[in-house]
């Protein structure tokens, strides 16, 4: 169990600058996930916490301890890969006893041939197997333990990977994008596992993806990195509800926030050559809505936006409306409506090829010209209070 | 670091000692009989009159021409044969298709010494011995060549045989213009193991040519050895040079495909 | 004409016919090299057929019984045996060692793979004669290294006991080339994840990491290799002709030189008939091997 501190991180791979002076204190036992597009350094960031590549400048520490320098296998951490990188050749048994014979016997002992002289490792591998099946009986993998790699599934090959992660007992479990090779539905079933995992063993978990549904749901905190930074870095309600920037806002969220470009005139805020109900923030420049954030409503209502809709995509559940903004810059705008509110807005005739959405105050959200959030109080107007 | 040192050495060390023989043959062409055994060191330069005179000893531009003879004439039947008869097994389903290939597999486990005495019988008997036919007839079936490339064409979309064959496209219009350029790498490197190996072969041309002037590269070393007896080693040192030389320059020009052509055996 | 109606594709038949017309060079070729030499060589093997004799008489087995008790004969079984006994580990682990040294560098590597593949382009005959001059005891510069060393002068091919390893350690210097480039393709293809979660799990030494992940990952290009190198040392001819002629003594008379000898010097052909199939038959045994190995090469 350990804290990881990450301490102006800089990496360059030839003239690339992959890390840019990132730091970033992991807490001692939460999940905490590393996003982003691919090339933003999440992995990289990963891999030099492990020690698999040396950080150009900046330092990082794990439990109070500077492990710069320090090998891989000695800093207490255990890695998953994305292809899980199992030994081929090696039954599920010893692929997860590996790290245990590389701790305990010595090089004679590891020999191929000679290690057969050896009577303290018989004893060795003794304990050594109990260790094995007790994690493999935690992870549901007893009957496998003869059985090769090139035999297993692949969910099933992931918990092997785990299970040579957990017989170390480390203090910190470290994955790149474990379950990016794995088919839909066995991904959402092994999320809750690894969610599962995680509040079991109490230990720190630092996860890769470049899948932002990963990142919500499983995660404590999560950095959003673009471009060799951190972003932001907050609760994944933070960052949903509270993002510090356009760019924020427009990795995290599905279907993606629509942005619309607005200006001041009069005191008051006009996108797609409406007047909006929402209050006049100085240096606005970009509006965005999610798909929660508008309603469809009748045509004339103050504040409400004109639009033409494209498509509909009717998930049993739920609607998603795409359609486009009328007006000088015309632009995509989705939104969502629960079963029960798209049969009621069509009924009462507010559904056909022109829309009118209007913007849910308490949900909008403003961005000034460099894509930075405008924080400010409720954003109702007069014009709404009048109306 | 001491690590990297260390291999350095040990790679240098193999280095030299591949290396060895073409410096030492190089240097030793280049000096007068008596100095020959003198090391490393500088002396008399009298490379001209050692490869003059390897070249009149004997006809060593004969033998590389018998050389480039025999390996073009060996190449161009193999293509003209292997590669009709692997589109046939890789795309034309007919009647002998399993059996002709079953056969091509067991070939490919009978190295040439094994026929050689009943060839040897049958081109004696015919009065073919000592002709250029002889020395290329048993490697105009390359059953490797089959085998490589009915590998390659049967990985060549079947649509695009299709919709050409509707397009009344004739087949052997169809295997020119588009398989065969498909294969092209694995043909040029198919090309370079056939040149090599048929231009360093000893075996057949010793069975079958007695004659001096048909004698390719290797046949022809083996004359010269015997015919420049005696202690002038430095021109039997330049004409091992002049026989080494054509293959080593065109490996050093071709480098690539020259090591993708000869380890196709190994990574087929 | 209503059948032609109701007929398939016209693919079908066309091909059929094409297919034999492609065919057909190559089942004639292979026909009169392959198939009917063998069927000869099978029959000429139980005659007493010698070049130029007016009658052949049949024997049975008789060759091949002779062949076994021939002296010359099992002592070139033993040569080619000791020969590929010297060459197989020699041109395996050299190669392999070559690859393990060359497979880190990143510019040399291009320089590497030329100087050590130079001699497997090389005109073997050309080459084998500057050896024998470079190992020449009164004449060549091995001399000055044995010198030395304090071994004297050492007469590599015409000392009995010498003459075998010497020819090996030739055949190894024409092959370990070939052997590392193999080894080469082999080793790039070991995923990087494998050594970095070994890294992890400890073993970041040059031997733990050899034992635990490029041996056992190296295994089908090991095998194959080996076979390879088997069936090349096996045939080997060109060296022992040129440089010993068999001697001194019959010391380096090896398989195929002796059925040379006997087909095409002698013209026992009958016998040499014999030993060919004798030689097969060892070649066979070890194709099937390669076999084996490629198979298990695609399925790993």
């Amino acid at each position: 169990m350990a804290a990881i501190g990450l301490e102006r991180i800089c990496k360059s791979f030839g003239g690339t600058r992959v890390l840019r002076d990132v730091t970033l204190a992991i807490r001692d036992g939460e999940f905490l996930t590393l996003v982003g597009p691919s090339g933003c350094g999440k992995s990289t960031l990963l891999r030099i916490i492990a020690g698999l590549e040396r950080q150009d400048s900046g330092s990082v520490t794990i439990g109070q301890r500077r492990v710069d320098g320090v090998r891989p296998s000695e800093r207490g951490v255990a890695m998953v890969f994305q292809s899980y990188a199992l030994y081929p050749h090696l039954t599920v048994a010893r692929n997860i006893a590996t790290p245990l014979e590389m701790q305990r016997l010595t090089l004679l002992e590891r020999l191929p041939l000679l290690r057969l002289l050896s009577p303290r490792r018989r004893r060795i591998m003794r304990g050594i197997m109990a260790e094995v099946e007790a994690v493999a009986a935690a992870l549901q993998l007893e009957g496998l333990l003869g059985r090769k790699p090139a035999e297993l599934s692949g969910g099933q090959r992931q918990r092997v990977a785990l299970g040579r992660a957990m017989v170390r007992r480390p203090d910190a479990f470290l994955m790149d994008e474990p379950l990016s090779n794995l088919d839909a539905k066995l991904r959402v079933h092994m999320r809750g596992e690894l969610a599962d995992l995680h509040r079991r063993l109490g230990a720190t978990f630092v996860y890769v993806t470049h899948d932002q549904t990963e990142a919500m749901t499983m995660s404590d905190r999560v950095a959003l990195m673009l471009e060799g930074r951190i972003e932001q870095l907050g609760t994944p309600a933070e960052l949903y509800d509270a993002p510090r920037t356009l760019a924020v806002a427009s990795f995290i969220g599905s279907p993606p926030i629509a942005c619309i470009p607005v200006r001041l005139e009069h005191e008051a805020l006009v996108a797609a050559g409406t007047r909006l109900a929402l209050r006049a923030i100085p240096d606005a420049a970009i509006l965005g809505l999610r798909a929660e954030a508008v309603t469809p409503v009748r045509h004339g209502t103050p504040g409400a936006l004109p639009a033409r809709l494209s498509r509909a995509e009717n998930l049993g559940a739920e609607w998603l409306l795409y359609a486009t903004l009328e007006g000088p810059a015309p632009t995509p705008v989705v939104c969502r409506l629960t079963a029960a509110a798209h049969d009621a807005a069509r009924d009462a005739g507010l559904l056909g090829e022109r829309l009118w959405l209007l913007p849910d105050p308490a949900r909008a959200l403003l961005f000034d010209a460099e894509g930075r959030r405008l924080v400010a109080a409720p954003l109702r107007t007069r014009i709404g209070a009048m109306a | 670091m001491l690590g990297r040192i260390v291999a350095l050495v040990v790679l240098g060390l193999g280095g030299a000692v591949m290396l060895l023989p073409f410096v030492w043959m190089v240097l030793t062409s280049f000096r007068p009989a008596a100095a020959v055994f003198e090391g490393f060191g500088a002396s008399a330069f009298i490379g001209f009159e050692n490869y003059a005179r390897a070249l009149t000893t004997a006809p060593l531009l004969r033998f590389m021409l018998n050389g480039v003879i025999v390996c073009a004439g060996i190449l161009v039947v193999q293509l003209a044969v292997a590669i009709p008869a692997a589109y046939a097994l890789a795309k034309l389903p007919f009647r002998g298709r399993g059996l002709l290939f079953g056969l091509v597999l067991a070939a490919l486990c009978i190295p040439i010494q094994v026929p050689a005495l009943p060839l040897y019988l049958g081109l004696a008997h015919t009065g073919l011995l000592d002709t250029y036919f002889a020395m290329m007839f048993p490697f105009f079936l390359s059953v490797f060549a089959i085998f490589l490339f009915r590998q390659f064409f049967k990985s060549f979309p079947d649509e695009i045989i299709q919709a050409a064959r509707l397009d009344g496209v004739g087949e052997f219009e169809i295997v020119w213009r588009f398989v065969v350029p498909a294969a092209l790498p694995a043909i040029a490197a198919f090309s370079i193991f056939s040149i090599v190996a048929h231009w360093n072969d000893l075996y057949w041309p010793l069975i079958v040519i007695t004659e001096t002037r048909l004698a390719p590269p290797p046949l022809g070393m083996l004359y010269f050895r015997d015919a420049e007896t005696g202690s002038n080693y430095g021109a039997l040192m330049a004409g091992a040079t002049i026989i080494t030389a054509p293959l080593v320059l065109a490996f050093l020009v071709a480098r690539r495909r020259f090591i993708e052509g000869i380890t196709m055996t190994g990574l087929k | 004409m209503s059948l032609a109606l109701a007929a398939p594709a016209p693919v079908e038949p066309f091909a059929l016919r094409i297919g034999h017309a492609y065919a057909a060079p190559a089942a004639l070729l292979l026909a009169l090299i392959y198939i009917v030499p063998v069927s000869v060589l099978i029959w000429l093997s139980l005659t007493d057929y010698t070049l130029g004799a007016v009658d052949i008489r049949f024997l049975g087995l008789d060759n091949f019984s002779r062949a076994l008790a021939d002296p010359v004969f099992r002592r070139s079984i033993t040569n080619t045996f000791a020969y590929v006994a010297i060459v197989l580990p020699g041109g395996v682990l050299l190669g392999l060692g070559a690859a393990l040294l060359v497979h880190r560098r990143i510019r040399s590597r291009s320089l590497w793979e030329v100087i050590y593949f130079l001699p497997v382009t090389s005109t073997l005959i050309a080459m084998a004669t500057v050896w024998q001059f470079l190992l020449h005891p009164r004449l060549g510069p091995v001399r000055e290294i044995t010198l030395a060393l304090g071994l004297g002068e050492v007469a590599f091919l015409s000392d009995p006991a010498l003459v075998l390893p010497t020819l090996a350690a030739i055949g190894i210097w024409q092959l370990v080339g070939f052997n590392m480039i193999l080894f080469l393709a082999g080793l790039s293809a070991i995923p990087r994840d494998l050594y970095e979660a070994a890294a992890l799990d400890g073993a970041s030494g040059g031997i733990d990491r050899f034992f635990r992940v490029t041996w056992p990952q190296l295994g089908p290009t090991t095998m194959f290799v080996t076979v390879t190198t088997s069936i090349t040392a096996f045939k080997v001819f060109d060296t022992v002709r040129v440089l010993t002629e068999g001697g001194p003594a019959g010391a380096s008379e090896v398989l195929l030189y002796v059925i040379y000898l006997e087909g095409f010097q002698y013209f026992r052909i009958g016998y040499a008939a014999a030993l060919t199939l004798i030689f097969l038959a060892f070649i066979l045994a070890f194709s099937i091997l390669q076999a084996a190995a490629l198979d298990r090469r695609i399925h790993y």
